[in-house]
């Protein structure tokens, strides 16, 4: 089986993440592993022939025929309610992938790694996070993390689990922050990547994924801050 | 008004194409000589398919068409596409 063949995989769990977004796990024969933040592309056909596709980030890392995406609902969407409000345990899935060899982080890369995720884009950047753990590697790895609620958080309890001497997490909340923060609620501006992210001296690997515009505000600061835009790698979902 | 994705999203359109995962070949615009990988490329959704422009100048690079019996790539902007050995 390649990459690019249509595999059928069937679904083992779904877990809610927050109200709009759940995991979906999904065992598929023939699906050869994947690099930490590669995605796989979904299709949904109608019984007419016509067919919607769109591609979904894997958490899921390593040589697994088990894995994971995590979709948030986009209520007009075609694929998106489906996945969230009708796809139960025993249903099958087509896909194919894994797909994208630019956005991956492998852990034989010695540089220090940045991840800055918005909302639903701390998918991939969740499998680096996962294949760094599993690989026990000791390179620095910094996640700044924007969600606009305490409760629009995906996968809290692992980040907490995960934190380390050689991974950090700092939260952003854009529009509500727990009780007690000690900032007030805001966007994530130049000032705030270059006093919580890795500096350009330490020549980190740097992982932006979110929404377009966030995507691109953040990494032309990143440029302007002093990182080489070779070293800056985006994923944009579109989305706000 | 729809917002753009970026290249990142056309590797499983183009592995229909292309034998080598496209988000890592380069392609020189035509229009303003810059190089970069596809990944970068600004997509823009053009149902049925997609319009890819350069991240520098904003010119087209490609248009892909994509329905249920075919696919049609136009490399009108682009030159000196490079996939790594």
């Amino acid at each position: 089986m390649s990459f690019r063949d249509w595999l059928v995989g069937t679904v083992v769990s779904t877990q809610s993440q927050t109200p709009t977004a759940k995991s979906i796990v999904l065992e598929v024969p023939g699906f050869g592993g994947s690099s930490a933040g590669q995605h796989i592309d979904v299709r949904l056909s109608a019984p007419d022939g016509y067919a919607a596709v769109r591609a979904y980030s894997l958490a899921s890392t390593g040589p697994s025929s088990t894995i994971e995406i995590t979709v948030d609902l986009i209520p007009d969407g075609e694929v998106s309610p489906y996945l969230v409000h009708e796809l139960q345990e025993g249903d099958e899935l087509e896909l194919r992938g894994p797909l994208g060899r630019w956005f991956v982080w492998k852990p034989e890369v010695t540089a220090p790694v940045q991840l800055v995720a918005g909302g639903s884009g701390i998918v991939p950047l969740l499998a680096m996070v996962r294949a760094h753990a599993a690989a026990a590697s000791t390179v620095q790895f910094k996640l700044l993390y924007s969600v606009r609620t305490p409760r629009d958080m995906f996968y809290a309890s692992e980040f907490a689990a995960l934190a380390s001497p050689t991974f950090e997490v700092t939260y952003v909340y854009t529009r509500e922050t727990p009780e007690g923060w000690p900032t007030p609620a805001g966007r994530v501006s130049r000032e705030l990547l270059e006093s919580a992210t890795i500096p350009p001296s330490e020549s980190p690997a740097v992982f932006v994924c979110g929404p377009t515009g966030f995507v691109e505000s953040v990494a032309s600061w990143l440029v302007e801050l002093g990182h080489s835009a070779e070293t800056v790698k985006t994923e944009r979902f579109g989305g706000a | 008004m729809t917002s753009h994705l970026d290249g990142n999203a056309l590797a499983g359109p183009l592995s229909e194409l292309f034998r080598d995962d496209m988000t890592i070949a380069t392609g020189r615009c035509a229009h303003c000589g810059d190089v970069s990988v596809l990944a970068q490329a600004l997509v823009y959704d053009a149902a049925p398919g997609w319009a890819v422009r350069c991240r520098a100048c904003g010119e087209v690079l490609m248009v892909i068409v994509r329905t249920g019996e075919r696919m049609m790539v136009d490399l009108r902007g682009v030159t000196a596409l490079e996939v790594p050995a």
